[in-house]
C-alpha cells in the first residue's frame, strides 16, 4: 500500500508543481493588472501598510514557494484530519441541503462577494484547495478521470461567469435605485463588424484552437478494456451529462426519471419565454427586476441540474452507493436501505391492517379497483399537489400572476413549478421517513 | 506597385473576392454584404451588444466547437470502421499508430466542451432576459440544438466500443424500455394487448428502435454511427441556419430596449 502511495506522488508530483506555478502566475498577473490600471487600494496588515498590488505578489510568492516543493515530491495535501472529516460530513442530504444553503447565501450576500478582491480571494482558495485534494489519491482516482475532467472545468466557469453576471446585475439594479437606465444602455454607439466584431471572432477562434490542442496533447481520451457485455462494470453510470438524471433513478423509477422527467424538462425549458410574461431585464443583467425567474432558473439550473451531475460523477460509487471525495470505492461497502411506500405507512402504519388485496381468482376490473383502493392515499395526495394546490395558489401567494398570465398559462406553469418543487420534496421524503414510492403499482410497471 | 497590390489587382484576386481590401469605411460595409461568410453578420452592431463580458462569446464558441468536431469527425471516419471486429482496434490504432494523433483527442474533449459552452450560452441568454419578446422562437429552436448536442454526443459515446462506451449507452438506453406505453417495462404496456398477444416486447418496444436489436450490439453501433456522422449533424445544420438567422430578423444581438 506504502510502495503505491509513493507511485501516485511521484506520478502527480510535477502536474502540480507546474499548476502551483500556473496559480502564481495568475496572481502577479492579477498584481501587475491592479498596478497598471492604477487601481489601488491601501490597508494595513498588523499595522504595516500594503497595497493590493503588493497582497497579490505575496499571495503569488506563496504559491511559487509551494511550486518546486510539489514537484520534489512532497506536494502539500490536507490532513488525514481534514480528509476524515469531510468524508464523514459528506453524502447526499448534506451536499444538496449544503449547496443550496450556499446558494441563498450567494443571493443573499451578492453584493459583498462580488466585490472583486473577495471573488479573487475565493477563486484563490477553490483553486488552493483542489490542488491540496489532488494529492490525495482516491480524490486523484475520480477527479483526474479524462472524461470527468470537463466537469471540473465546468465547475469553475460557472463560478466565474456567475459571478460576472451577478457583478453586472448588481451594478444595474444599484443603477436603477438611483433613476438611471442599465449600463447596457448607456452605450448604444455603433461600430462596423469589420473590424469590431470580426477580429474579435478570429481572435476567439486562434486562441480557442491552441486551448483545446494543448488540452488534446496534455490529457489523453480513454480507453478502456474492449466492449464485453458479460462483464458489467460497477458502478456503469451514464455519461456523465445525463448523471443528475441517474442520480434521480435513486428516488424515481425510470419511467419517470429517465423517460417523463426529462421531456418535461425540455418542454419547461421551450416554454419559458411564454410563461415569463415579466417585460422588465430584456437584453441586460439584473436580478432585482425579475427575482422571480432569476431564482427559479438558479434553482433549476444549478441545484437540480449541476449539483446532480457533480453528485452523480464525483460521488457516487459501486452500486451507486455515496462516497466522500477521498473516500476509497469500496465494491464491498454495504448500507442499510429499507425504505417504505406510503401505502404501507397508510394501511400498516395508521390504520394497523394488511394491504387491501383482490381475493384469488377475481377479474382484471376487481383487481385494479382493489390496485386503486390500495394506492388510494397516494393518488389523492398527487392529485391534490397538482390540481388543487394550482387554484390556492392562484388565490393566495400568485394572485398577481394569475391575474396577468391567464388560465392555461398560469396552470402550465404552476403544474411545472410543483413538478420542478417534487424533485427535492421526494428527497426529503426520502431521507427523513425512508419514503419509497408514493403511489406504488408495480403490477403495471407504475411507481412515482 | 507592391506585390500585395499586384495579387489584389490581378483577375483571379478580383474573381473570388468581390470587392477591395475592407480598409476605408465604405469597403467595409461592402465587404460584410458580398462576401458569403462575412453576410451572416448586419453591417454594424451596437457597441455595448458584442462586449465580451455581455456575450460572453458562448454562442460563437459553441459554432466553433461545432465546425471543430465536423473537421475531426471526417478526419476521424477516414480510419474508423463501425464494426464489432474493427471499431475498438481502429481507436486503438489512432492512439498508438497514427503519428501525433490527437484527432481523437481533440474531437472527445471538443464534444464534452461544446456541451458546457452550450450550456453557459443558454445560461448567459437566460441571465439577460434575451429570451423575451420578439426571441421567444430562437429560444425554442435553441432548446431543440441542446438537445441535439447532447444526443450527437450521446452517440459518438458508443462508437470506441470499449466498456465504457457499451456500459453508458447501456445504462442511458435502458430507460427506453420503461417509456411509457412504448417501453416493454414501462407503465401502460399492458393496455397494449391485441387479441392477448403483448404488442410492446423487448422486440418491438422504444428502446429496440433505439437499440436496433435487444441489447447493444453491432445493429445499436450502426444505428448509433449513422445517428452521429449523418443524421443528426444535419439536423443541426439546419437548425444552426435558422438559429442564426433568427438573431438576425429578431433584431440582432440583444441589448436593452
Amino acid at each position: 500500500m506504502h510502495g503505491h502511495h509513493e507511485e501516485f506522488i511521484e506520478a502527480v508530483a510535477p502536474g502540480l508543481g507546474f499548476y502551483y506555478l500556473l496559480l502564481c502566475l495568475m496572481n502577479w498577473g492579477a498584481a501587475m493588472y491592479l498596478w497598471r490600471t492604477n487601481v489601488k487600494t491601501y490597508f494595513t496588515v498588523a499595522g504595516v501598510g500594503v497595497t493590493n498590488v503588493l497582497f497579490w505578489l505575496i499571495v503569488g510568492f506563496l504559491f511559487i514557494i509551494l511550486s518546486p516543493i510539489a514537484m520534489m515530491g512532497s506536494p502539500p495535501e490536507f490532513s488525514h484530519g481534514v480528509k476524515d472529516l469531510v468524508n464523514s460530513l459528506s453524502g447526499p442530504v448534506t451536499l444538496t441541503v449544503g449547496s443550496l444553503v450556499g446558494m441563498m447565501f450567494l443571493y443573499f450576500f451578492r453584493r459583498w462577494w462580488t466585490h472583486p478582491p473577495i471573488a479573487w480571494t475565493l477563486l484563490n482558495l477553490s483553486l488552493l484547495a483542489l490542488g491540496l485534494a489532488m494529492a490525495d489519491s482516491n480524490f486523484f482516482s475520480i477527479v483526474g478521470k479524462g472524461d470527468n475532467v470537463p466537469i471540473v472545468g465546468l465547475v469553475f466557469l460557472l463560478g466565474y461567469f456567475n459571478w460576472l453576471a451577478t457583478y453586472k446585475a448588481v451594478i444595474n439594479d444599484d443603477r436603477r435605485k438611483q433613476g438611471l437606465p442599465p449600463v447596457e444602455k448607456t452605450e448604444d454607439e455603433k461600430v462596423l463588424v469589420w473590424p469590431d466584431l470580426v477580429y474579435t471572432e478570429m481572435i476567439c477562434m486562434v486562441a480557442l484552437t491552441a486551448f483545446m490542442m494543448i488540452w488534446a496533447l496534455c490529457l489523453q481520451a480513454p480507453l478502456e478494456e474492449p466492449a464485453s457485455s458479460v462483464k458489467t462494470p460497477n458502478p456503469s453510470k451514464a455519461p456523465w451529462y445525463f448523471l443528475g438524471l441517474q442520480e434521480m433513478l435513486v428516488y424515481y423509477d425510470p419511467w419517470y426519471a429517465g423517460v417523463v422527467l426529462p421531456s418535461i424538462v425540455v418542454f419547461g425549458l421551450m416554454a419559458i419565454p411564454f410563461l415569463d410574461f415579466n417585460k422588465a431585464g430584456n437584453g441586460y443583467y439584473t436580478i432585482e427586476e425579475r427575482k422571480f425567474s432569476y431564482i427559479v432558473f438558479q434553482l433549476g439550473f444549478l441545484e437540480l441540474w449541476i449539483v446532480l451531475i457533480i453528485l452523480g460523477t464525483f460521488l457516487r460509487g459501486p452500486n451507486w452507493n455515496f462516497f466522500g471525495p477521498f473516500e476509497y470505492w469500496d465494491a464491498h461497502k454495504v448500507l442499510a436501505g429499507n425504505n417504505v411506500d406510503l401505502s404501507q405507512y397508510f394501511w400498516g402504519g395508521m390504520l394497523g391492517q394488511a394491504l387491501p388485496k383482490a381475493p384469488l381468482g377475481s377479474g382484471a376490473g376487481t383487481e385494479i379497483a382493489y390496485i386503486l383502493l390500495r394506492e388510494s392515499p397516494g393518488i389523492i395526495l398527487t392529485l391534490a399537489y397538482l390540481i388543487l394546490l394550482p387554484p390556492i395558489l392562484a388565490a393566495t401567494i400568485f394572485r398577481s400572476f394569475f391575474a396577468k398570465m391567464g388560465l392555461i398559462r398560469f396552470m402550465l406553469m404552476a403544474n411545472l413549478l410543483l413538478l420542478m418543487i417534487s424533485l427535492p420534496l421526494k428527497m426529503v421524503l426520502r431521507w427523513t421517513v425512508n419514503l419509497k414510492y408514493i403511489i406504488s403499482i408495480p403490477e403495471y410497471f407504475l411507481n412515482f | 506597385m507592391s506585390i500585395g497590390e499586384t495579387i489584389r489587382n490581378s483577375q483571379l484576386w478580383k474573381s473570388v473576392f468581390r470587392h477591395p481590401m475592407p480598409l476605408d469605411r465604405r469597403n467595409r460595409i461592402v465587404v460584410m454584404l458580398t462576401n458569403f461568410f462575412l453576410h451572416l453578420h448586419p453591417v454594424s452592431v451596437k457597441k455595448q451588444g458584442i462586449a465580451l463580458s455581455y456575450t460572453w462569446c458562448m454562442g460563437g464558441v459553441t459554432f466553433f466547437l461545432f465546425l471543430v468536431e465536423t473537421l475531426t469527425g471526417v478526419l476521424l471516419m477516414f480510419y474508423y470502421r463501425p464494426t464489432l471486429e474493427w471499431a475498438f482496434k481502429d481507436i486503438q490504432d489512432l492512439r498508438d499508430v497514427v503519428s501525433l494523433g490527437i484527432m481523437r483527442e481533440l474531437h472527445r474533449w471538443g464534444a464534452h466542451a461544446m456541451v458546457i459552452t452550450t450550456w453557459l450560452h443558454m445560461y448567459r441568454v437566460f441571465l439577460t432576459g434575451s429570451y423575451k419578446p420578439p426571441r421567444e422562437f430562437n429560444w425554442v429552436v435553441g432548446v431543440i440544438l441542446l438537445l441535439l448536442t447532447l444526443l450527437l454526443s450521446f452517440t459518438g459515446y458508443l462508437l470506441p466500443w470499449d466498456q465504457l462506451a457499451i456500459w453508458a449507452i447501456t445504462v442511458g438506453s435502458n430507460m427506453a424500455r420503461a417509456t411509457p406505453f412504448l417501453g416493454h417495462e414501462g407503465p401502460g404496456q399492458q393496455i397494449l394487448k391485441v387479441g392477448g398477444i403483448d404488442m410492446i416486447t423487448n422486440a418491438t418496444d422504444a428502446r429496440f428502435a433505439l437499440l436496433g436489436a435487444r441489447f447493444v450490439g453491432e445493429e445499436t453501433l450502426n444505428r448509433f454511427y449513422v445517428l452521429h456522422c449523418v443524421a443528426i449533424p444535419l439536423a443541426v445544420s439546419l437548425l444552426l441556419a435558422i438559429h442564426f438567422w433568427r438573431v438576425r430578423k429578431d433584431g440582432g444581438i440583444s441589448g436593452p430596449l
